[in-house]
């Protein structure tokens, strides 16, 4: 028969743990799990990501309610457990729930410390624990304001971040003089210091707190307003976020008669001092040690699940442990021990321009320790390096350059450097998953993309930092038969790939939507709402003037030329080249929002005027008025060339070196109309103070003294990457003829919905500066095939609609049956 | 607008008002319903709301008997008016047929659509 088995806490310890029980003895036990918090176990290593608004709660659970369901698991949700009767073996919940248990798994956690000053249990004042706390966090943050965090340590420098990135101001107070002192040297911390008020947040070091100060008591209730430091100094606060460290939560294991000291004090079996009793997680204290780390926590996991089964393998053990901190755009990393000592050398490489710090610590000829910023690539490595012990006399000279130079491995290979790690190397340091594991499920299991290794290992599927090297695993280990990009078949239509379609439609000349359907042997009779738009576009920029546009193939946006909302009204964006307009444009503008009652007019991004809320029968009406004031569309509903964004240049600008306006004004007056794989947007600044943001657009021009820096390849949207530089060329002239080529290559290249930043990742940066740059007659053909296709796509689509030209039977229902009941 | 009343059938336009793979408006007492119109010019009635959030269903691109709402995607089979695939839902849908050029749907279900939903 089934033993009982009773399990106080849900976090990923436990959760972890029952995954490991499950898969060793299925069935074995009959489990029961208390938890206080009101949910299902989530991944709280990715809060961060959910206060920064990477990620929802919904995309962090780990196990949903239908995995306890099918494991049989009883989960009191919101329930506290209050006692444990060990004589009984019993467990009771403060709502007077009761389990009796054969064996129990205390899996308590911790709980954060919060600094006694006074006013330390205002309102206002915040932990960062729980999703509780984030939703807090997220509550206050709402209403922008002023956020001081205090605790410069990890989870107090993604708190600040994340705040920051929802609109706060925000103060770091840190008591140390170093940032995260226990995990950085001095040098690092200063780098991160300065790359953290880089993104806007102030940062106090030696920052003593003193007292939170409230609202005046007569305004009631009094909350949080300022924290006040020990030099007397004030720092206003909206809230503010303790994040000062944790503490192991084991009063429930004291009063039960457990051993207990800084935490649950457990042998390297993971049992207490009651042999029936486990404890996991950081509520554990081991060999005097207290973790807060996951990789250190899912090896205890293991542990407990082992024991519970009976099967026999590693005890828990102490190791060398490593950080990385989880802020977008800063990378960091940190291994090992890197005190200075007596007996100790180290190899520091400094690269001030890139913002490049490497330390690494040396004792007998064996790495100890490594301090990492700004280029954490090879972090894995040296990792492996400190755990290993590895004689590193051999390759001293190189080892700072990482495993590119090791053992004589080309530096030009991506792969060589997880081809050189043992099969012991720990890839996924959050999982605990080495190399050897990876590669015979890849091997074994058939699996041939990084979500299927996520799937069957749970490599890189907690904090995902290690997602780049679990490809390189693949790549290395299935060779050419991993193509992480072309073996994507394009929908369930088919099974040929985006590319191999964009092929063969100039390969057999294929010139309608049936005929592609046809001769590529579709499964479905017409498409779907996936391959149609893609194959209408390829069809159209594959043959300019013979394809007929099938508007039934097209997104509603892009057939009615305006942005649905979601309440089924849509916006209308007017075009306004270079973002000038004039005082008559902005009158007709008002003058439209007026007749047509539109509720919302906004600024977009791109320097243009949104009309929100128009009704789609008013759609015509609307644009006639628009284009009676010389306005056409915006194309602010299309895969198509959006906006240039402009700075006014030379024309006004102190700073100004070229007429950037007036370039931008040209560019949109060229590219306008064009039908684009994803769309384009461009953006002109007249000096490189950049103030037009041209170095996070598609496309990006930067005037400098000498002519103009081309630019590509930026995101601001679900990614955010600067540009790359294309080149520098002299004239206006020439710059667009390089952005008209560059434009229709990428037409010709690019996979439907693919911006260009993921088509030059694919195609390779060099190979389109080649053709765009350096082949002056390629340049020249691909510029004049852009003029030749712009012939037949410059016709303003509002004015042939709002003339009732085209697409009349879009505008107005076909028939009004309200008086139906008067007519019965 | 004429209205030809054959017995429970009302005309509420002729065929060629519906583009292949399109589809068009009829207002209602109890809301907008669409009149789609597929490739092999197959008709259907159903109501203009998504079950998911309520997108609009006649703007949506029109594949096979299914059509593809506007908003999140979802995709609703025109014959049973389900949601496909892992979502859930249904829509509303109406008799509707053709005669001579002239497309009819069904008034007792249009005007009691509201108690029948």
């Amino acid at each position: 028969m089934a033993q009982r088995l009773v399990v106080i806490g849900n976090g990923m310890a436990p959760g972890r743990a029952l995954e490991k029980l499950f898969d060793a003895a299925p069935g074995a036990y009959d489990v029961t799990i208390f938890n206080a918090e009101p949910r299902v176990n989530y991944d709280r290593i990715m809060l961060s990501p959910v206060l920064s608004g990477e990620k929802t709660y919904e995309d962090i659970i780990i196990h949903g309610d239908d995995w306890y369901a099918d494991k049989g698991v009883t989960l009191h949700k919101g329930k506290r457990v209050v006692a444990i009767d060990r004589a009984a073996k019993t467990v009771s919940a403060a709502d007077g729930t009761q389990a009796a248990y054969d064996k129990l798994l205390i899996a308590t956690g911790s709980n954060p410390f919060i600094i006694p000053v006074p006013g330390h249990d205002l309102p206002g004042v915040l932990a960062y624990r729980d999703l509780d706390d984030v939703d807090a966090m997220l509550e206050a943050a709402q209403g922008g304001g002023k956020a001081v965090v205090i605790g410069g340590g990890l989870l107090g420098l993604e708190a600040a971040a994340g705040l920051k990135s929802r609109g706060m101001d925000v103060t770091v107070l840190h008591l140390m003089p170093t940032l995260m002192e226990r995990q950085l040297d001095t040098a690092a911390g200063q780098l991160l210091k300065r790359a953290l008020e880089a993104r806007g947040i102030d940062v106090i070091t030696e920052a003593n707190t003193k007292e939170i100060v409230g609202t005046h008591p007569s305004l009631s209730p009094s909350r949080v307003r300022a924290v006040k430091l020990a030099d007397d100094s004030e720092i206003e606060a909206d809230i503010v976020v303790m994040a000062v460290g944790i503490r192991p939560s084991c009063a429930l294991a004291k009063e039960a008669g457990l051993e207990v000291n800084r935490g649950i004090v457990v042998s390297s079996d993971m049992r207490t001092s009651d042999p029936d009793i486990y404890a996991v997680g950081e509520c554990v204290e081991h060999d005097g040690n207290v973790y807060g780390l996951v990789a250190p926590l899912y090896e205890q996991a293991g542990v407990v699940a082992r024991g519970l089964a009976g099967a026999t393998g590693d005890l828990f053990s102490d190791k060398a442990l490593a950080t990385k901190l989880k802020v977008t755009g800063i990378d960091l990393f940190s291994a090992g021990d890197f005190a200075d000592g007596e007996d100790r050398e180290e190899i520091v490489l400094r690269d001030a321009t890139l913002g490049v710090y490497k330390r690494l610590i040396l004792q007998d000829d064996k790495l100890i320790g490594a301090v990492m910023f700004g280029d954490t690539a090879d972090s894995g490595w040296f990792f492996q390096l400190i755990k290993d012990g590895t004689d590193i006399s051999e390759m001293r000279e190189t080892l700072i350059f990482g495993p590119a130079y090791a053992g004589g491995a080309s530096g030009e290979d991506p792969t060589a450097a997880v081809a050189a790690l043992p099969d012991a190397a720990e890839i996924c340091g959050c999982n605990g998953i080495c190399k050897g594991e990876i590669v015979s499920a890849i091997n074994e299991k058939g699996l041939t993309a990084l979500d299927d290794v996520r799937a069957h290992t749970k490599a890189s599927a907690s904090c995902g930092t290690c997602s780049g090297l679990v490809e390189q695993l693949l790549a290395l280990t299935l060779g050419d038969g991993y193509n992480p990009n072309a073996v994507k078949p394009m929908c369930g239509c088919t099974d040929l790939s985006h590319g191999d379609v964009r092929r063969l439609i100039v390969a057999k000349e294929l010139k309608t939507i049936p005929d592609v359907m046809q001769e590529l042997e579709w499964k479905t009779s017409c498409g779907c709402a996936k391959c149609r738009p893609a194959l209408n576009y390829y069809l159209l920029s594959s043959w300019p003037g013979e394809y007929v546009d099938d508007n039934q193939s097209r997104f509603i946006n892009e057939r009615v030329h305006a942005n649905i909302q979601k309440d089924g009204t849509y916006s209308v964006v007017p075009r306004m080249w270079g973002g000038m307009t004039t005082p008559d444009e902005l009158r007709a503008i008002a003058d439209v929002a007026d007749k047509f009652q539109i509720p919302a007019v906004k600024c977009t991004g791109g320097q243009r005027i949104d009309l929100l809320g128009v009704k789609k029968e008013d759609l015509p009406a609307v644009w006639a008025d628009l284009n009676a004031a010389g306005m056409v569309s915006g194309h602010a509903y299309g895969k198509a060339l959006r906006t240039v964004k402009t700075c006014v240049g030379s024309d006004w600008c102190r700073f100004g070196t070229q007429d950037s306006t007036g370039l931008g004004i040209k560019l949109e007056k060229f590219l306008w109309g064009s039908w684009t794989p994803a769309k384009v947007k461009l953006a002109v600044s007249g000096c490189p103070r950049n103030c037009a943001e041209a170095t996070c657009k598609d496309i990006g021009v930067i005037c400098v003294d000498s002519g103009y820096e081309i630019h590509f390849a930026g995101a601001a949207g679900l990614d955010i990457k600067g540009t790359e530089i294309l080149c520098h060329v002299k004239t206006e002239e020439e710059s667009i003829e390089v952005i008209g080529a560059l434009t229709q290559l990428y037409r010709e290249q690019g996979h439907y919905l693919e911006r260009i930043y993921k088509w030059a990742k694919r195609v390779g940066i060099d190979s389109i500066k080649a053709t765009v740059v350096d082949d002056l007659e390629k340049r020249r053909a691909l510029c004049d095939a852009f003029v030749y296709s712009q012939k037949f796509s410059q016709t303003d689509p509002w004015s042939e609609r709002a003339s009732g030209v085209r697409d009349s039977h879009e505008f107005h229902p076909m028939a009004d049956l309200t008086k139906l009941e008067a007519a019965e | 607008m004429t209205m030809i009343d054959d017995g429970a059938w009302i005309d509420v336009g002729a065929l060629d008002d519906v583009p292949p793979q399109g589809a068009r408006l009829l207002k209602t007492p109890s809301g907008c319903v669409a009149v789609f119109r597929t490739a092999t010019g197959e008709l259907f009635a159903l109501d203009d709301r998504c079950p998911h959030k309520g997108g609009p269903l006649s703007q949506g691109i029109v594949h096979g008997n299914a059509v593809t709402c506007p908003l999140h995607n979802w995709v609703i089979s025109l014959e049973s008016g389900e949601a496909q695939g892992a979502d859930e839902g249904r829509v509303t849908t109406y008799p509707v047929r053709i005669q001579e050029g002239r497309i009819l749907i069904e008034a007792s279900k249009l005007t009691h659509a509201k108690d029948a939903a």
